[in-house]
């Protein structure tokens, strides 16, 4: 296991290897890192997962297409809305099916929402991990109001489950806009803040500029998507490139870099949360009247026969949903291909050479959720 | 580059793939379906080709179908967002074995861990095959359609 | 001003005049180690409830408020749960060492208390180099550390020793001499001579920028010494999980909990000693009347104010920065606040010598 380096003095030094989780406080979840170290300096990462692997896939051979969307809030909790709206868009879309331009805009407006939500946890996380710890409180104090405006739209804070195939479960409360509208006007004061507190300190700067870079060739060969991938300058944007719900009525700024350090990362994110308010400041006062539940879509869903494909853009990258179909009202074979799984192997490559607290950034900004990743 | 140029393209190298279009009217995909032996040849080509550039695989998995196992890879340009889907089609159901492509796509590495963790097909060559989300004494391979675990499974 | 030293002075004279002078001594001895035990236990409980006071002010919390009145019964509460705990010992872990180390660290921490003037008359002892004492004193507490790390046979606490091995022995030098600099200034290396020189002004105001930058260097350098953020990568919550004491449980977590804010107030006890003027009043040169009001305050609460200014500051450090990394940090040591230092030590001495100072 541990392979022997003879120095100058021909004194000998060991690598060693150290468990990074499962417990531990800054792999957010239940990942466990096996890290290959001399002295602070890391040789290899060996990630292990499956901790929390539910087997929604399999469990997916057996469900009903509406019993699906209720599985995926648990993959990545964070991005819960875009995970429901993948698959429904799927069922949509191979029954041919258009909803109406409420339940789109209603989607890409609560769509956006959890983005920014998730962003927001990941802030306030991404200070801990640095040993900032206040960031934690004033990112929850704004997720707070995000969390609110769920609560009173569809009845839940984290899984909302809001989705259903062929609309929305519910209208919107009729206090949502001028809610979405407070919470706006609130956070643009506020992200100006988490500028002011993070991203220009000396010392965050110094932990993250030119630190744990990922080239543009290796971001695309590992499949890293999402603001990770975009920071290293690959553009990957479905809502931009595969516009679906009401991506192709808004205008809005794919967040490109090029540097793919870890403040492009982090950088990377930040702008996109000015993206999404601006998305939604755009969608908040035109949201058109129609139906909430397309009426083409039966209770007992039952897809042609034949393979679909669709991806949407949560807060950490491309979620696709691969649906082999053979005419039954569950799928044959449905794959998600999450975020998380493909930007986590892409550590290993990024942190040999770095330390040990880079590493702990470096995960911060790959922004990882376990769930996604074991599904 | 067309689904139709590129099933041309396609068809000169290897002449006995089949070609199918899945999805939905909208969104067309080319999906192609080729045997094992010329897997690594056809992905490279894939890959490198000057018009074609397919650099990002964004799925990988597999079906269990009755007859075969069917590996699927969902390949995309970054530059022209073009996609196309390469099927392997794998006749042995007993020891079903493809090459690994985890030498042109890096993340195909851990895809084909997940593979062979869920579905039991083996990757030849591939640098580092081991069972990914179970634990390694794990009997069987879930994803299959003739497993059965009596103990934690609960059938509908 | 209400001089302590009548009031010890009496109480040793009462005891003399009843036990022999060896009984005397013993019975003093007993008294100091009954009052520090006691005065330490307090303070910490208090620097822990005002952490986190201090904490949820900056975090937009509210902070402890259950336990007693605006919650200032957590602490105690807290305290008497670790006692209560069990005490766990890993199988493979050096014992002896394992059991050994809170106990130089508190020993380490409690020597340095005892040289601390803490009103005009009030310390324990005031020997001619308080100085070089309380910092020799107060970097045992390093070993604890070091041994603590290594006996509980845990990679995680055995990094978390070795950071904090190399961070203490750098930032050990930098806070000795932007010490040294009021030492040239005054002239002495006793405290209460130190204390003394002040009565015309404090140093950070008589002694121009130099001793301005010399109190930066040593917020830093003490910050860094006492292990907290932004420099506590030994113990480095989401990268070491909880550093050198990872492996500790019970009450000896609890021991190396109170050595950290022990320290905490020796350093910000040194540093309001040295460039504050310890429990000197705020005086102004020759203003007589002036100066003759601010004596009204009673000294033990100039102290505890200037004490409790520093301690503010460093607690305002800890919630606002990011944590360095352990190259950053030495570098920060041996390539900045060391050349300054030096530098600084020098441009102290000169104006020392040319008596440029008010």
């Amino acid at each position: 296991m541990t392979e022997e380096v003879e120095t100058k003095d021909a004194i000998k030094t060991q690598e060693y290897f150290v468990n990074m989780g499962p417990q531990h406080p800054s792999t957010h979840g239940v990942l466990r890192l096996m890290l290959e170290l001399d002295g602070e300096i890391i040789k290899r990462v060996i990630p292990h997962i499956g901790y929390i692997h539910r087997s929604i896939e399999k469990m997916s051979e057996k469900d009903s297409y509406r019993q699906i969307v209720h599985l995926t809030d648990r993959m990545d909790y964070l991005s819960n809305h875009m995970n429901n709206e993948a698959v429904c868009l799927l069922v949509e879309n191979a029954l041919e099916v258009e909803v109406s331009d409420r339940v789109k805009v209603i989607r890409t407006i609560m769509s956006e929402l959890t983005r920014l939500s998730s962003h927001q946890l990941w802030w306030g996380v991404m200070g801990m991990d640095l040993g900032a710890l206040t960031t934690f409180l004033y990112a929850f104090r704004d997720r707070e109001m995000i969390n609110d405006i769920f609560e009173e739209t569809c009845g839940a804070r984290l899984t909302v489950n809001y989705n259903v195939p062929g609309g929305v479960m519910f209208d919107i409360h009729p206090n949502f806009q001028k809610r979405v509208k407070d919470f706006i006007k609130h956070f643009k004061t506020k992200l100006p803040e988490y500028d002011r507190l993070l991203s220009d300190n000396v010392i965050f700067r110094q932990r993250t500029e030119g630190v744990g870079i990922l080239s543009k060739e290796d971001a695309i060969s590992y499949g890293v998507t999402g603001p990770t991938g975009r920071a290293s300058g690959f553009s990957n944007d479905t809502r931009k490139h595969k516009p679906y719900s009401a991506y192709d009525r808004v205008e809005f700024k794919e967040i490109l870099m090029d540097k793919g350090d870890t403040f492009s990362r982090y950088k990377s994110r930040i702008l996109e949360m000015w993206e999404s308010i601006s998305i939604i400041e755009q969608l908040i006062d035109n949201i058109p009247e129609g139906e909430i539940q397309s009426p083409a879509v039966k209770q007992v869903i039952k897809l042609p026969a034949g393979e679909y494909y669709q991806s949407v853009e949560t807060a950490r990258g491309e979620l696709g949903v691969y649906v082999v179909s053979d005419g039954q009202k569950s799928p044959y074979r449905l794959k998600f291909r999450s975020p998380g799984f493909s930007n986590l192997f892409v550590l290993d490559h990024m942190v040999r050479g770095y330390k040990i607290a880079d590493l702990v950034a470096m995960m911060s900004t790959i922004d990882l959720v376990i769930p996604d990743i074991d599904r | 580059m067309d689904n139709e140029s590129l099933k041309t393209k396609i068809a000169q190298w290897v002449p006995n793939a089949e070609f199918e279009e899945t999805g939905t009217s909208k969104a067309q995909l080319l999906n192609v379906i080729i045997t094992p032996d010329k897997l690594l040849d056809v992905a490279y080509k894939l890959r490198n080709e000057e018009d074609m550039k397919f650099d990002f695989m964004f799925s990988l998995t597999c079906v269990d179908f009755p007859e075969h196992f069917m590996m699927v890879y969902h390949l995309r340009s970054t530059q022209t967002w073009n996609e196309v889907v390469l099927k392997v089609k794998m006749e042995d159901k007993e020891k079903p074995q493809v090459e690994t492509l985890c030498h042109i796509w890096r993340t195909a590495e851990y895809h084909e861990r997940e593979v062979y963790d869920l579905f039991g097909i083996v990757f030849k060559n591939h640098p580092d095959l081991r069972r990914i989300l179970l634990d390694e004494e794990w009997e069987g391979y879930p994803l299959r359609k003739d497993y059965v675990d009596p103990v934690n499974m609960i059938s509908l | 001003m209400f001089d302590f030293s009548t009031l010890t002075q009496s109480i040793h004279d009462y005891l003399i005049s009843h036990l022999s002078p060896f009984w005397t001594t013993t019975v003093e001895w007993v008294i100091i180690g009954v009052l520090l035990i006691a005065f330490v236990a307090l303070s910490v409980m208090g620097l822990v409830y005002i952490e986190r006071k201090v904490a949820a002010f900056f975090q937009l919390r509210l902070g402890p408020n259950r336990v007693g009145k605006w919650g200032l019964l957590q602490t105690l509460a807290d305290f008497l749960k670790l006692l209560m705990k069990e005490h766990i010992t890993s199988k493979n872990a050096d014992k002896f060492l394992f059991n050994l180390a809170p106990f130089i660290i508190v020993t380490a921490s409690f020597l340095a208390i005892g040289a601390i003037p803490f009103a005009l008359g009030l310390h324990v002892m005031d020997i001619n180099i308080g100085v070089f004492y309380i910092t020799a004193a107060s970097s045992i507490g390093v070993l604890g550390i070091l041994i603590g790390g290594w006996a509980g046979n845990n990679k995680y606490s055995l990094i978390g020793a070795l950071r904090s091995g190399a961070q203490v022995v750098s930032y050990e030098i930098s806070a000795v001499l932007s010490i040294l600099t009021i030492v040239v200034l005054a002239g002495d290396l006793q405290l209460s001579s130190i204390i003394e020189s002040q009565r015309d002004g404090w140093w950070i105001f008589k002694g121009h920028i130099p001793v301005f930058i010399a109190f930066i260097m040593f917020l830093i350098a003490g910050t860094a010494e006492t292990n907290r953020g932004p420099f506590d990568l030994a113990e480095a919550e989401s990268e070491l999980t909880a550093g050198f004491h990872t492996e500790y449980s019970g009450i000896k977590f609890a021991m190396f909990f109170l050595a950290e804010y022990v320290n905490l107030f020796i350093i910000a006890a040194v540093g309001a000693t040295v460039f504050l003027g310890g429990w000197m009043p705020f005086h102004i040169g020759d203003w007589a009347w002036f100066n003759d009001k601010m004596d009204y305050i009673p000294s033990i609460l100039w102290f505890f104010l200037k004490v409790g200014f520093v301690i503010g500051l460093i607690m305002w450090f800890k919630w606002t920065f990011p944590r360095l990394r352990i190259d950053q940090l030495l570098v920060l040591e041996w390539k900045y606040l060391l050349p300054i230092n030096l530098v600084n030590l020098l441009v102290v001495a000169f104006i020392a010598m040319m008596g440029w100072y008010f």
